[in-house]
């Protein structure tokens, strides 16, 4: 304690603060907030350039990923960021876990808990599960995705990778586009889009726009919904093309694929409305030739890669975050 | 909370100037120094050593940042997360005389955590400590190897060091808290 006085504050610069025992979706994170994981997450890409890009920072702290639905870069990358803050890391799925033989999420919360975690990342099927995990327990419970509703550490790296590039976020436009009502990815990004003042069209068939989502600007009517993708990537600063999920052209939502490559595929051509050097991202995994191209997945202005590797960077802040803002 | 004004502005510049010699003359010159501040007040401090150095040797001498946060020792106790900012380490430290610098020096605890933070950037021939103020009251083995002044405080006594850079104006303060009125 004394050690803090050999820096004094001069100056009225306050410090800003975490207070928050569980991060389930960004629709709840102040501007502040937001600033903070960003600033945080500059600290954590610089440790991750260095020769061994690991700190001890988190040593005797144990964090569990804990998935329910499957996933390759989520919980690798949190696997990585955990790591590389120095944490123990248990990795549980629900097939081979007790899931299996019927333990309820609860029981297995609790259970995670007493073994010892400090935080837990979870994804699962149902939207709100983490909500319900967050609530018995003490631990600090990350949501890693639930169901189609919030996936707020990729809104927060989609958010972190494109202030890379664009520096404020203030007046720009993005363009999500794609199956938006079953993205949890869209709806977490409009939070934090809004948070940082961009203005968001969100763009696809009709019948995968949830209306709703337009008054999700407030009176500034920020949110637009379009079905017209080539009017859409007019003046754009961003876009991002979503995973369109096969299996929902069986349930009727869209005509057929070919049409949907025909009308909502970002390729080249659309990508030339949108401003010059505007970015590609995808939050992954991609369809390539189906939601995007190939040539402009892997063009010049394309982020997706980056993306991913600024996912460790966001996660490794957030860990540091979440557990270093606990109390005892 | 009332407050002694310890060095002004002339013998910040002063103290900063015999420090710069005292590094070049340590090092017989300026062949494999690098300089490295601690952030937030011991980075201006490190660039003004290097313009200064660069003044009357005509070298320009790498500057460089650390961030010590993710290496306090009182993370886990703090309840708060302590503000991070990317470090800057401008030039490779194996085998070179890396001189940290930081504004006030006490318990030694950011020394430590200092010395951590850089050897994750390599393995320096030879590390030394400036500092301008030392004020005393060590709780781990370390000494500064170049200082600007030594200041006896009280434990309920607080440094203030303000620079331009940062603060607006140069000046050391000595505090006494409200406990040294109780």
């Amino acid at each position: 304690m004394l050690d803090v006085q050999e820096r004094p504050a001069a100056g009225a610069v306050e410090a800003p603060a975490w207070h928050r025992k569980d991060l389930l979706d960004t629709d709840v994170l102040s501007r502040a907030e937001v600033e903070l994981v960003m600033e945080t997450a500059d600290a954590m890409l610089e440790v991750r350039s260095r020769p061994v890009g690991k700190v001890a920072t988190l040593r005797g702290a144990t964090v569990v990923t804990l998935f329910y639905e499957q996933s390759t870069r989520t919980r690798a990358s949190f696997e990585v960021a955990a790591k590389a803050m120095g944490a123990d890391v248990v990795n549980l799925t629900a097939s081979g876990s007790s899931v299996e033989k019927g333990e309820s999420l609860i029981d297995t919360v609790r259970t995670l808990e007493a073994i010892g975690a400090d935080l837990l990342v979870m994804r699962h099927g149902k939207s709100g599960a983490p909500y319900l995990a967050a609530r018995h327990t003490k631990a600090g419970v990350i949501n890693g995705g639930d169901g189609t509703h919030a996936h707020p550490t990729q809104a927060l790296l989609d958010l972190y990778t494109m202030r890379r590039h664009l520096g404020g976020l203030e007046g720009k436009r993005v363009v999500i586009v794609g199956d938006v009502l079953h993205s949890r990815v869209a709806r977490s990004n409009i939070w934090t889009l809004l948070t940082a003042g961009a203005d968001v069209t969100l763009c696809g068939p009709a019948t995968l726009l949830p209306r709703t989502l337009a008054s999700a600007g407030g009176e500034h009517g920020r949110v637009t919904l379009t079905a017209n993708l080539d009017e859409a990537m007019a003046d754009a600063d961003v876009v991002m093309a979503l995973r369109i999920q096969k299996e929902r052209q069986a349930t009727g939502l869209i005509p057929s694929l070919r049409e949907y490559i025909n009308v909502y595929q970002v390729n080249a051509a659309r990508a030339a409305k949108a401003k010059p050097g505007a970015l590609i991202m995808h939050p992954g995994p991609m369809n390539e030739g189906i939601e995007i191209a190939p040539d402009i997945a892997h063009g010049v202005d394309s982020v997706i890669e980056e993306q991913v590797a600024n996912g460790v960077a966001v996660r490794m802040a957030v860990l540091y975050l979440m557990a270093t803002a606990r109390t005892k | 909370m009332t407050g002694e004004l310890l060095l002004g502005p002339g013998e910040v510049a002063r103290t900063m100037r015999r420090l710069a010699h005292e590094i070049v003359e340590n090092n017989h010159g300026t062949d494999g120094l690098i300089i490295v501040g601690l952030l937030t007040r011991g980075h201006p401090l490190a660039l003004r050593l290097g313009r200064l150095i660069n003044e009357f040797e005509g070298v320009e001498v790498p500057v460089g940042s650390l961030d010590i946060g993710l290496y306090r020792d009182d993370v886990a106790r703090r309840g708060q997360p302590t503000p991070l900012r990317p470090s800057s380490i401008p030039a490779n430290i194996d085998g070179a005389t890396v001189v940290l610098v930081d504004d006030v020096l006490f318990t030694g605890r950011s020394i430590r955590a200092a010395l951590d933070a850089l050897l994750d950037f390599g393995r320096p021939a030879r590390v030394r400590l400036a500092t301008l103020i030392d004020r005393g009251h060590r709780e781990l083995p370390i000494r500064p190897d170049f200082v600007g002044k030594n200041i006896p405080t009280a434990l309920i006594q607080e440094v203030q060091v303000l620079l331009k850079e940062t603060d607006g104006e140069d000046a050391v303060y000595v505090l006494n808290t409200e406990a040294s009125h109780a």
